[in-house]
């Protein structure tokens, strides 16, 4: 990789006996927007303070823009934006006085990079007077974004920046960072939502503090192993344990209405299935063939870790 | 420079819009003057006595009519019986009973000499050191009297006599407002700024706003300027409008140099808003910083002088209290305020202060860190 924006070279941390990142390694380009997914408790957070310059890695080496996050953190602080996971600005100040407090703070003004701004701040301008504490969960992530943009940062991390919010805002917020790319600004995003990983450039799956996969969402789609099969029927709870026992199955999911099964290649003919199904008692009993999307892939690669 | 100035107006715009501030900074130091002074002195009245009175003589009489007559005294009971006089003290009806003897007045006259029997509640010693003292007081008065009725001019003139007529300087009418005054201030800024600085910058890592601020390229010397001098503003601004209160309600008097006390007020800030800053980098939540200050507070105040003196508490508590800023705030300020010391006067409080400003912010600074 050419130039890379960050790198991350065997970065290791614990917490008394939990380890939190275990040697840990990758590289972002300029430019990309590059997710990581988890679960709560993979390790995302403290990945994250350590590349902000707030934690210091027990082990390992990482640098953002070519500037090593432990020796140059004055440096990596004026351009760095830094949008952590709770809402973090100040709740009984409006919300031009939260703007106005950042861009100060960073020796700018709100008029001189207004520009950065214009778009996601044109949405919550109708109610620069009112306190932050009274926004609504999408606008605040609004207004959190504009505060870690003001001064035009050449580099932007998102802790969870969708945890909590409805799924409009959400898809809106990821519209907004689609948005962000093109001024070249590279963008490390977390979240536990894994349908929100296909909206990344790159996506690196993070579990118990290790790296299980790096690369584009379509690869790892395109490198599922199993054959994919989704299973209706009217009970789905008996569905899910009759289908458990099998033979050739791999794994059941369920996800939302049907149940995604897993085997091995041309292990499982539809019509046996089909009858195995009607003697067990179930009903309006629906299979069929399906392209795994990535929430599949990351369920498959963290049971077989 | 600059970016202080930012973070001083973002701290004052959060502190007017804190609806419970305005009440603190201008209720507060209303009712704290107003009932503390009034209702901290160690001035007695009316303490209620018992006599037994045995001998039922003139002379007798004439000294309990004495005892009636001070403002101190007021006669509650009156028996021949030491036992109810004891029941009476037991239910707390009484402090002190006056025993009177029989043949107090033929012994006086007959050998120049009677005793009589003064027995006081002590549950409180420092108010039993009190009633001890108005007593003494007023039976020496009554001796007095008895020498003059009893003996010829003549002889009078010719016994040697010690008169002893104190003078209270700097405070000639012995007024216990003018002494709390002082010291009450002391406390009204030390609350202030303690609570104040110390919840403030513990509140910002309470709701996680201090994470947003610690990636910024602001410097730490600057965010801990930007947060002190907020609080030692509205402090100092507390202190006049105290003084103001103390001035127009109790007349108090003020001496000394207004620059002085401002100037030692400055200096003293400095000192407890450090404390407070160290207090809240060593702890988490509004709640644990809100107990250690307390813990600190609390010591500080009862060995600060403003209810006991100093000078009566034993040696190795005296050594202690060269750590404790109140009690230096409350020498100079009394010293000032009420004496009329110059700075040559209060240096060797000064400097202490000084000294301890300086240690206290730099160990704080220090203590402070924007990386874990």
């Amino acid at each position: 990789m050419e130039d890379p924006s960050i790198k991350v070279s065997n970065i290791s941390h614990s917490y008394g006996n939990v380890k939190a990142l275990d040697d840990i390694s990758f590289g972002v380009s300029r430019g990309e927007l590059f997710g990581f997914i988890g679960p709560d408790g993979a390790g995302k957070t403290t990945l994250f303070h350590i590349l902000a310059t707030l934690l210091l890695p027990e082990k390992g080496t990482a640098s953002v823009e070519g500037l090593d996050v432990v020796k140059d953190f004055k440096k990596i602080r004026k351009i760095l934006g830094y949008m952590p996971g709770r809402f973090s600005l100040y709740m009984d100040l409006s919300v031009e006085e939260n703007l106005w407090f950042y861009a100060t703070i960073f020796g700018t003004t709100v008029e001189e990079n207004y520009d950065q701004i214009r778009e996601i701040y044109s949405q919550i301008e109708p109610f620069r007077k009112r306190r932050a504490g009274k926004l609504s969960g999408g606008m605040k992530q609004k207004l959190a974004l504009c505060c870690a943009l003001i001064h035009k940062p050449a580099i932007l991390f998102l802790d969870e920046p969708t945890t909590g919010v409805d799924a409009v805002s959400r898809m809106e917020f990821w519209e907004m960072l689609r948005r962000l790319k093109e001024s070249n600004i590279t963008i490390l995003v977390s979240t536990p939502y894994m349908d929100e990983a296909s909206l990344c450039d790159r996506v690196a799956l993070i579990q118990d503090g290790k790296i299980m996969k790096i690369s584009t969402p379509a690869e790892v789609v395109s490198e599922y192993p199993n054959e994919l099969w989704s299973v209706e029927s009217k009970d789905i709870y008996r569905l899910l344990q009759d289908l458990q026992v099998y033979p050739g199955v791999k794994s059941v999911h369920a996800f939302g209405h049907a149940a995604h099964l897993a085997c091995e290649k041309e292990a499982l003919p539809a019509n046996l299935l089909r009858e195995y199904l009607a003697c067990k008692g179930h009903e309006e009993i629906g299979i069929s063939r399906i392209q795994p999307n990535i929430e599949d892939c990351f369920m498959e690669l963290m049971i077989n870790k | 420079m600059r970016t202080v100035l930012f973070i001083i107006q973002k701290e004052f715009i959060q502190v007017f819009r804190n609806r419970m501030m305005m009440p603190i900074i201008f209720v507060v130091p209303i009712i704290q003057l107003l009932i503390l002074v009034h209702a901290a002195t160690f001035e007695m009245k009316n303490i209620r006595f018992a006599v037994i009175d045995l001998d039922m003589s003139t002379t007798s009489r004439k000294m309990v009519g004495k005892f009636q007559g001070s403002p101190f005294f007021l006669l509650a009971h009156t028996s021949f019986s030491d036992k109810e006089a004891e029941t009476e003290m037991k239910k707390g009806t009484v402090d002190m009973i006056l025993h009177i003897p029989y043949g107090f007045e033929k012994k006086l006259v007959k050998e120049n000499a009677a005793g009589v029997q003064v027995v006081i509640n002590a549950i409180n010693g420092a108010s039993a050191g009190l009633i001890n003292a108005y007593t003494m007081m007023i039976i020496m008065d009554f001796n007095r009297e008895i020498l003059v009725d009893w003996l010829s001019p003549v002889m009078l003139s010719s016994t040697k006599n010690i008169r002893i007529s104190p003078s209270y300087w700097y405070n000639p009418k012995l007024n216990y407002k003018t002494y709390m005054v002082p010291g009450i201030l002391v406390l009204l800024v030390t609350i202030i700024g303690l609570l104040l600085s110390g919840m403030n910058i513990v509140r910002e890592k309470e709701i996680g706003t201090i994470e947003q601020i610690n990636v910024t390229p602001i410097r730490k010397v600057q965010f801990i300027a930007g947060k002190l001098l907020p609080f030692w503003i509205i402090a100092l601004f507390e202190l006049a409008f105290g003084l103001t209160i103390g001035k127009l309600l109790f007349n108090i008097p003020i001496i000394g140099n207004l620059w002085l006390i401002f100037l030692s007020a400055g200096v003293y800030l400095f000192v407890i808003l450090g404390f407070g800053l160290l207090v809240s980098t060593m702890t988490n939540t509004q709640q644990q910083s809100m107990l250690v200050s307390f813990f600190f507070m609390v010591i500080f105040i009862l060995m600060s002088g403003l209810f006991t003196s100093i000078e009566s508490m034993p040696v190795w508590a005296q050594n202690l209290d060269r750590v404790n800023p109140i009690a230096y705030f409350i020498r100079i300020m009394r010293m000032v305020m009420l004496k009329g010391s110059g700075f040559h006067d209060i240096r060797n409080s000064f400097f202490p202060l000084v000294a301890y400003a300086v240690i206290i912010i730099s160990f704080a600074i220090r203590r402070y860190r924007k990386v874990s």
